[in-house]
């Protein structure tokens, strides 16, 4: 066995476990901790494929940023209690659910074992050069991608500006000339 | 029968990794059609991401390409901004109704 067939049969349990924590475990907080342990293993795999700098950009921006974000918001509304698993409002659904789940496995399968990885190569350049990844990476993403890069940033100020509007409390209730009570 | 010699010839390929992602993905999508808390629902659409991301780095490695792994970038970006707005969505609502899941959200039915 190669190191790579190792690396990858560990980091691919990591990863099923984790995932399957997070659709199993009760509590949100569980749930917040497999994925750690899924997005972990995903950074794993990230290293073993040569893909450094995303690896690092997945530990610090998801399992740092994001995840902090989701135990924040949970501790935030209190709703860190575990919810009862067992009640099944809609009888059929689990069951549909894992239909579902099954046959759209079974669909990329089909695809993954019958098809062949072709297609034509983009002018961003290889990786298999004697530069670093983060430097391919960066010519890549400030020559070819310049402009979706700088959309990107848009997209990032939309967001923080909509969700302060979201999330603010709303004003207090006033009351017009005409008496009745506004929000 | 000795296995010992089929387990020293086993070799990563690409669709190892392609598998991987798909299970991932599945595995993801029944995690949103079962759980009705919108906080683990936003987790596993986190999950089917990472299931993405990963067959983009597997497919840029087996086509020598960097585009794949700038692809990466930018999905890692487009969630942040998605898990930021979606977890506004989910505290401006739960400030409103606490303790609502899923189900109990049905206000724009017609």
């Amino acid at each position: 066995m190669t190191v790579e067939t190792v690396v990858f049969l560990i980091a691919a349990t990591i990863v099923l476990v984790g995932a399957v924590g997070v659709i199993v475990r009760a509590h949100p907080v569980h749930a917040a901790l497999s994925l750690v342990l899924t997005l972990f293993g995903i950074a794993v795999l990230f290293v073993a494929q040569n893909a450094d700098f995303l690896a690092a950009v997945q530990v610090i921006v998801y399992a740092g940023a994001i995840v902090v974000l989701f135990l924040f918001v949970i501790m935030l509304l209190g709703v860190d209690q575990a919810e009862n698993l067992r009640i099944e409002p809609f009888r059929l659904q689990r069951p549909a659910a894992l239909v579902t789940g099954v046959a759209l496995f079974a669909l990329l399968l089909l695809a993954i074992v019958q098809g062949e990885i072709t297609g034509q190569k983009s002018a961003g350049g290889q990786l298999s050069g004697e530069e670093a990844n983060i430097m391919v990476l960066a010519r890549s993403l400030f020559s070819d991608y310049v402009f979706a890069f700088e959309v990107t940033s848009v997209l990032l100020v939309i967001a923080v500006v909509g969700t302060v509007i979201l999330a603010r409390r709303p004003p207090r209730e006033v009351a017009d000339e005409t008496g009745a009570v506004e929000r | 029968m000795n296995v010992l010699p089929v387990l020293a010839e086993l070799r990563v390929t690409a669709s190892w990794y392609l598998v991987l992602g798909a299970m991932l993905f599945s595995i993801g999508s029944v995690g949103l059609l079962v759980r009705r808390n919108p906080l683990v629902m936003f987790m596993c659409v986190e999950l089917m991401l990472n299931a993405v991301n990963l067959s983009f780095v597997t497919l840029a490695r087996a086509l020598d390409d960097v585009g794949g792994q700038t692809a990466v970038f930018f999905v890692l970006v487009v969630a942040a901004a998605e898990v930021v707005v979606g977890l506004g969505i989910v505290v401006a609502i739960m400030r409103r109704r606490p303790g609502a899941n899923a189900d109990d959200l049905s206000m724009l039915r017609g």
